[in-house]
């Protein structure tokens, strides 16, 4: 199956639907909102602090007397445009390293993944926050960090779904020609493994999403004056008594971006007849 | 079983010897060290450098500083803070314990509850209960832990007013008032452990009823309270055991944003101190901690499985 009776299958369930739906609403804002922006997002204003929800600041202000609405548009911008090189940089290396492995075997593999064992052992935020510490990064720096160490649950997956078929007769009549390993990965083991990456991939978006505002959270990651939804949610954190909506909105944003992804991709399993392992993420 | 065992216990050694370097060496392959990190802009004045260089002893070569640096771990010396100018045993200590407590206290309230919430679900499946619950489940899974802890700040500390929102405590101060003084952080974690264990329970429960001893024990009129209690839950309980320590295990870095968020004194946030610090010794100390921690509790979840289950000791790792 491929293209459009995919989507078609993905669409006709109700989870798949919404989970499309959220998800194409959430791009489409955040390609468009720099168009439709009511207010300045970075413009401050001292008569404007904490105010309700109201005509002109529909979902009120934030504690700088910045219009949240804007803010919320444009929160999502940087974090997505970093997941989506991230899981990029992910997929692309933890693919060809685990696919390697598979067809090479042997002692090198059993040793190269007691190393990505033990990588993995150590929790992926703090591998990311090693680095952070080091260089004092920003956003750009940020998209190799968790590309590199998010890439390693990629090399797991890609072995595991590769390894099913590096027996195979027509693996073994690629060898036997005396094809190079690098085109067998690419002709023989990549078609057969495609789906399983995709939803991979997936997965990776949403885990990476997740990782990035948890680091713009503890203000390890996007730079503020960017609007961001985990910078806005730490911010906000302080004025949650007099301001509810200054962290009601920026969650909302994030939990439906997370949910729609979450959604699709099961739904996107299911089309495609791949098991989506329950993985824990990997932040 | 003894050579099982041991082979386990060789590869978990591994593994922190390669944590410890991927820590060591993740700092040295990069632009600048401890030193330019510490002094920022300072470090443009050439003496001011060296002068931390030669204190911190970075003049050495790399793989002097390495054996130096593991030999002193091996000896439970973590070296000396940078930005806080005391050994870092000291200043860790304390805040593992309370993430010790923090995360005890979390799972104590979040197993057992995730376990049996799993169970009831699975028997109800598909029914609106198990759709609740299911959903409500998924839904806590996937969101990050500082929504779950700001959402839960705003409705039971600011709505509600049941407890206050971030913790006043000290690092030093009991367990039990760190616990009961603020249970929110617990109740986050906890919140995201059962999340995850009562999914898995779910669906092992649901696989376990298909089995043909089920079918036979009802066939033969084994009555169903009966089937549930002496058939299905042994079966079905037990091997997801191992599996709930390993997901402990990989659930641990939410403690870092979770003491984060409610400003918890413990090792996580500490973690993120370090690094705001830019205070390389002590994020290198917490970072082998936390993969410590980590190796320590797959470990004994491996080796839970293989009591468990008999299966398990013949096969090799």
């Amino acid at each position: 199956m491929s293209g459009a009776p995919i989507l078609r299958a993905v669409l006709s369930q109700p989870s798949g639907a919404i989970g499309i739906t959220l998800v194409v609403g959430h791009v489409m804002l955040a390609v468009l909102s720099p168009l439709v922006l009511p207010h300045d997002p970075i413009a401050q204003s001292a008569d404007l602090m904490l105010q309700m929800p109201s005509l002109s600041h529909p979902f009120g202000t934030d504690r700088l007397g910045r219009d949240i609405l804007s803010r919320v548009m444009l929160g999502g911008r940087e974090a997505m445009l970093i997941a989506t090189l991230a899981t990029l940089v992910a997929m692309v290396w933890g693919t060809v390293v685990g696919i390697f492995l598979a067809l090479i075997g042997g002692r090198i593999d059993t040793y190269i993944m007691r190393i990505v064992d033990a990588l993995s052992s150590i929790p992926g935020i703090l591998i990311v926050m090693i680095f952070v510490a080091a260089l004092g990064v920003g956003a750009t720096a940020l998209i190799p960090i968790l590309g590199c160490s998010y890439g390693l649950s990629v090399v797991y997956i890609a072995r595991a779904a590769a390894l099913d078929f590096v027996a195979r007769d027509f693996v073994l009549a690629a060898q036997a020609r005396g094809e190079a390993r690098a085109t067998i990965l690419i002709r023989e083991i990549l078609p057969n493994v495609r789906d399983t990456l995709a939803v991979q991939g997936a997965m990776q978006w949403s885990w990476l999403m997740l990782g990035i505002t948890s680091l713009s959270f503890l203000g390890l990651g996007v730079a503020p004056p960017t609007p961001d939804w985990g910078l806005m949610i730490a911010d906000a954190r302080g004025v949650m008594p007099t301001a509810p909506w200054a962290v009601l909105w920026p969650m909302a944003m994030l939990s439906t971006l997370i949910v729609g992804v979450n959604l699709a991709t099961d739904s996107f399993a299911k089309a495609l007849g791949v098991d989506r392992q329950m993985g824990v993420r990997a932040a | 079983m003894l050579g099982l065992i041991l082979r386990r216990l060789g590869a978990a050694w591994i593994t922190v010897v390669v944590v410890a370097v991927v820590v060591f060496v993740g700092v040295e392959v990069m632009p600048g060290d401890a030193c330019t990190a510490m002094l920022g802009r300072d470090a443009a004045r050439i003496e001011v450098l060296e002068n931390c260089r030669d204190r911190m002893g970075l003049n050495r070569p790399p793989v002097e500083r390495f054996n130096a640096w593991a030999g002193d771990l091996a000896q439970g010396d973590l070296g000396v803070s940078m930005k806080r100018e005391r050994p870092i045993v000291d200043i860790v200590g304390p805040r593992l314990r309370n993430t010790l407590i923090l995360a005890f206290a979390a799972a104590l309230a979040g197993v057992p509850l995730a376990i049996g919430l799993g169970v009831m679900v699975a028997l109800r499946r598909e029914r609106p209960f198990d759709i609740i619950v299911s959903t409500t489940a998924l839904v806590a899974m996937t969101m990050p832990e500082f929504v779950v802890a700001a959402l839960l700040i705003l409705i039971f500390a600011i709505w509600l007013g049941w407890s206050s929102g971030v913790v006043t405590a000290a690092y030093d101060a009991p367990a039990l008032t760190l616990l009961f003084a603020t249970p929110l952080p617990a109740v986050t974690l906890a919140l995201v452990y059962m999340a995850h264990i009562l999914r898995m329970v779910r669906s092992s429960v649901i696989d376990t009823a298909g089995a043909d001893y089920i079918l036979m024990a009802r066939m033969k009129g084994v009555p169903e309270r009966q089937i549930v209690r002496r058939h299905l839950l042994p079966n079905a309980i037990l091997p997801t055991i191992p599996v709930i320590g390993l997901t402990l295990a990989w659930l641990l870095s939410g403690v870092v944003i979770v003491e984060s968020a409610f400003n918890y004194p413990g090792l996580g946030r500490l973690a993120v101190n370090a690094v705001a610090d830019r205070d390389l010794p002590l994020v290198q100390a917490t970072a082998l901690i936390f993969g410590l921690i980590y190796v320590s509790m797959t470990l004994i979840a491996d080796l839970l499985a293989m009591a468990l289950n008999p299966r398990l000791r013949t096969r090799r790792l």
